[in-house]
């Protein structure tokens, strides 16, 4: 048997059930691991007690035959979902003390499902980022290092620290959410596999809102078959979340392996951006032959707003987080900070000292796009460019069953890159923007290196509701590009 | 459209941040900048678009107007950075807002 840490979701679940492993030492194997890889910060808090109990009772529930879906398997949660009785920071100061009445939807069906918590993972504050250097508590350290570079490395975000523990083998999957791409860019940068479903697949309630009607959870898992076997249990409709969606949870691992014949995949020439890296596009086209081997037809399609995607989104998002942060105000939980003056200066002083640069930039903008006399200019602009953007997929599925593109456009940076202005750094989103715009499930899949030996990956877009599809074609793409490199820092 | 230092101050009074003359200036130039980027959105024709609001294309449901759960003021007060628990009952506790 392989060292615990590093199984698969797919193989530790079989040898917990045929009991030639316990949950007890998988759980501890992992709680070692984080422990001594503690330098690479990919968590902020560990509930090493719980996790223990969690795995006592797996133990029991498997020697009884009674195994669920995910008994006994160790997962991170990003810091983002509330959990009962356990911190849940946000990655923001405003939220110092917080510790949650109640359980976010997703989370209790993993627990429902019999998976253990091994803690909470870092991210970008309130997930606004795709570098996790915005955590209030620190940054990520990348696993992975550039050949003959001794610098550290962003593993990307806002899942900066569900990425970098997946990958460094701190945990066997972790769940993470994806507002622009802060699932699928971690998971390109750190050589993992993540999903965001469709919009409305899974519950958003208890996890903590940034911006509402982009806002998805997901999983980030070291196969595709892990990220199938997670998304399933996080899945379902949750009549505590007005958008969530009534339809029937397939069983997505069962599409993974599933054949590509005959599948019709786009390749949409406006992401061909100018001044892209031939390491990119050779990967982009790739990935496209092992399709076309693999039986599948591809097509060159348009999606001619591609474009708009980012600066709508940066209307957008920001306006709805504006809206949504309003509730941190120093009075009903959280930090306050009490200047001595009346209510408005308790509000003002709180939030100046408990959000960070960022997410006040981004509060900010909202506030500005919102604001009486430019609600049109900004905001009615933005939504109508957003139907319009929605517009151009529904007429590439009336061609196409997929759409291949780059995950992002380079590999991982270095911490303290990127940083001269805020519009570079937002331009990490470019190719996973518009699926959080159209409301679409978008996976990223490691398929190569590039020259530095920093993983690449490649993402599949599908239909409303058809992640079936999304996991076929990922697990085509991870069959073929037969992606087996390991990161530098690993337990 | 710039913002001018005048208009940073009142978006920052809005969003009840309070900011630095120091900030002001810094702020002034990045979401300048940010809005600068934005406003390539007028390069695309939208008239007769109709506003999209939600990533899926859905209607909203109506819930029965029922009380699903309550009673839970230890829970809700359970985080409260101050709190005042008198005869009248358990509140959350603020500078005084009514002379």
């Amino acid at each position: 048997m392989s060292t615990p840490t590093d199984l698969t979701i797919a193989e530790a679940r079989d040898l917990l059930g045929r009991r030639a492993l316990s949950a007890r030492e998988l759980t501890e194997a992992h709680l070692g691991a984080i422990e001594r890889l503690s330098s690479l910060n990919a968590f902020i808090t560990l509930t090493a007690e719980r996790a223990l109990a969690d795995a006592a009772r797996a133990d029991e529930r498997l020697a009884r035959g009674e195994a669920r879906p995910l008994e006994g398997i160790p997962l991170g949660i990003k810091d983002l979902f509330c959990t009962e009785g356990v911190r849940t920071t946000a990655a923001s100061r405003i939220l110092d003390g917080f510790t949650p009445p109640y359980e976010s939807t997703v989370t209790r069906k993993l627990w429902e499902a019999g998976a253990v918590c091994l803690g909470k993972t870092n991210l970008d504050e309130f997930a606004m980022g795709s570098s996790n250097t915005t955590s209030a508590f620190g940054h990520v350290v990348n696993p992975w290092r550039r050949r003959g570079d001794n610098r550290d490395l962003v593993p990307g975000g806002s899942s900066g620290g569900s990425a970098a523990a997946v990958a460094a083998r701190l945990c066997l999957g972790a769940t993470a959410t994806d507002t622009g791409g802060s699932i699928r860019q971690p998971a390109a940068f750190t050589g993992t596999v993540g999903i965001k479903p469709t919009y409305g697949r899974c519950s958003r309630w208890g996890i903590i809102a940034f911006a509402s009607s982009l806002d998805q959870a997901g999983p980030i898992a070291r196969t595709v078959r892990d990220a199938a076997i997670l998304l399933r249990a996080m899945s379902g409709f949750d009549p505590k979340d007005s958008t969530s969606a009534d339809v029937p949870v397939p069983d997505f691992e069962a599409a993974v392996g599933r054949s590509v014949k005959g599948l019709k995949i786009g390749v949409p020439k406006e992401y061909r951006l100018p001044g892209m890296s031939a390491e990119i596009i050779s990967l982009w086209e790739r990935g496209a032959a092992w399709l076309r081997e693999a039986g599948a037809e591809i097509r060159e399609i348009s999606l001619p707003h591609t474009k708009y995607a980012l600066p709508c989104y940066y209307i957008i998002a920001p306006a709805e987080a504006s809206s949504n942060l309003a509730r941190y105000d120093g009075v009903r939980f959280g930090m306050r900070v009490d200047p001595g003056g009346d209510l408005d200066d308790l509000y003002a002083a709180t939030r100046a000292a408990g959000f960070g640069a960022e997410v006040r930039r981004r509060i900010l903008i909202g506030t500005y796009v919102l604001s009486a006399g430019y609600y049109d200019a900004y905001y009615l602009k933005a939504q109508k460019v957003r139907a319009l953007i929605a517009r151009d997929f529904d007429r590439a599925w009336e061609e196409v069953d997929a759409i291949l593109t780059p995950a992002t456009p380079t590999s991982a940076f270095a911490i303290g890159e990127k940083q001269d202005d805020p519009v570079t750094m937002y331009l990490n989103d470019v190719f996973t923007v518009t699926a959080n715009l159209a409301g679409l499930p978008g996976i990223s899949v490691p398929a190569g290196l590039d020259e530095g030996g920093l993983p690449l990956g490649l993402q599949v877009i599908g239909r409303p509701f058809d992640e079936e599809t999304v996991f076929a074609v990922a697990g085509a793409i991870e069959g073929a590009a037969g992606f087996d490199a390991l990161p530098a820092v690993r337990a | 459209m710039s913002l001018d230092p005048e208009t940073v101050r009142r978006i920052a009074d809005l969003a009840r941040i309070a900011v630095t003359e120091e900030e002001v200036a810094r702020l002034q130039g990045e979401l300048n900048s940010i809005l600068a980027w934005i406003e390539q959105l007028n390069e695309v024709a939208t008239a007769g678009v109709e506003p999209l609001a939600g990533a899926v294309r859905m209607q909203l449901r109506l819930r029965a107007d029922v009380v699903t759960e309550g009673d839970q003021h230890e829970a809700i007060l359970a985080n409260a950075p101050d709190r005042a628990d008198n005869a009248m009952g358990s509140f959350f506790a603020v500078p005084k807002v009514v002379e």
